[in-house]
């Protein structure tokens, strides 16, 4: 049974992810990537994170996705793009060569630990508090976490998310005079 | 070879192989993507990735930190998001259909 949920939900986390970078189409990007965010949400209940499931059903798969179409719908570039053509040579031959690199440090790093995990987890102290138990008290553990051992990161990142909200607004804000690119300025006049 | 042998229930090595297969994804996507949105939606399925490996460590160490830590990198991807589009949306209205090779010419 798990080994079946695992398996659906990897999948679906694939299938996804290789979507979101070969659609010619953002929208279709976009979908796909609700896709994979759910596929990760089911693994993450597989893995005792319930808490962090709905957290990322609700502002990943939810807002963020969201905010996503609504910017693609804005500015209207909802359109299929050409990716036949490759601007710059080689890029596609490197950029595969360069994962398939990075692909094998994971994997050689995995399959050098993977059997230490027991050790390890005998061996050390657990920082702020255990994982297992009933299913139900994942809420109360992590909150317990949250707002005692990590207060303080806690408190630092509501002062990043006002800082985030600031800068949207200013960066989104349309000058009183609409600024036009200079250098297009400039290519039109001297034609 | 090992893994076959512990096809009965999947153990942490298959989270982490998922996750490791997941940056790789995007990461490859990062690099061969020209359009900004689809690339922001690249480094999401890294973040993700990266989540999926420190949620699979909380479970095989028997540690809350780990979650903690994911909740902590959700935040920061929100904040990224919103950051990351508002300049996507500045730039769209100088440029309409930019791609990232059009940015290049912000370094001047």
């Amino acid at each position: 049974m798990e080994l079946l949920v695992f398996v659906l939900a990897a999948a679906i986390v694939l299938t996804g992810a290789v979507g979101v970078i070969i659609s010619a189409n953002a929208v279709h990007s976009a979908l796909c990537l609700v896709a994979t965010l759910f596929g990760i949400a089911v693994l993450f209940v597989a893995e005792d994170a319930h808490f962090l499931a709905a957290v990322q059903v609700i502002v990943y798969a939810g807002a963020i996705v969201v905010l996503f179409l609504f910017v693609i719908m804005l500015l209207g570039v909802d359109r299929t793009e050409d990716l036949d053509t490759e601007p710059l040579g080689g890029q596609r031959p490197l950029a595969a060569a360069a994962g398939a690199g990075l692909l094998g440090l994971a994997l050689v790093t995995l399959f050098i630990t993977h059997r230490d995990f027991d050790t390890i987890a005998l061996g050390t102290k657990s920082s702020v508090g255990k994982l297992s138990g009933p299913a139900s008290d994942n809420v109360r553990k992590l909150g317990q976490a949250l707002f005692t051992d990590y207060l303080f990161a806690f408190e630092i990142t509501s002062v990043l998310l006002v800082i985030a909200v600031v800068a949207a607004v200013v960066l989104a804000r349309r000058a009183a005079t609409a600024p036009v690119d200079d250098d297009e300025a400039r290519l039109e006049v001297s034609q | 070879m090992a893994l076959a042998l512990e096809l009965a229930r999947p153990t942490p090595t298959w989270y982490l192989l998922l996750g490791a297969l997941l940056f790789t994804i995007g990461a490859v996507g990062l690099m061969v993507r020209r359009n900004p949105l689809v690339m922001f939606m690249c480094i999401e399925l890294m973040l993700n990735a990266v989540n999926l490996t420190f949620v699979t460590f909380a479970k095989a160490l028997d540690d809350i930190g780990g979650q903690a830590i994911v909740f902590f990198v959700l935040v920061v991807a929100a904040a990224e998001v919103v950051v990351g589009l508002g300049i996507i949306v500045a730039l769209m209205r100088r440029r309409p259909g930019a791609t990232a090779d059009d940015i290049s010419t912000l370094k001047g």
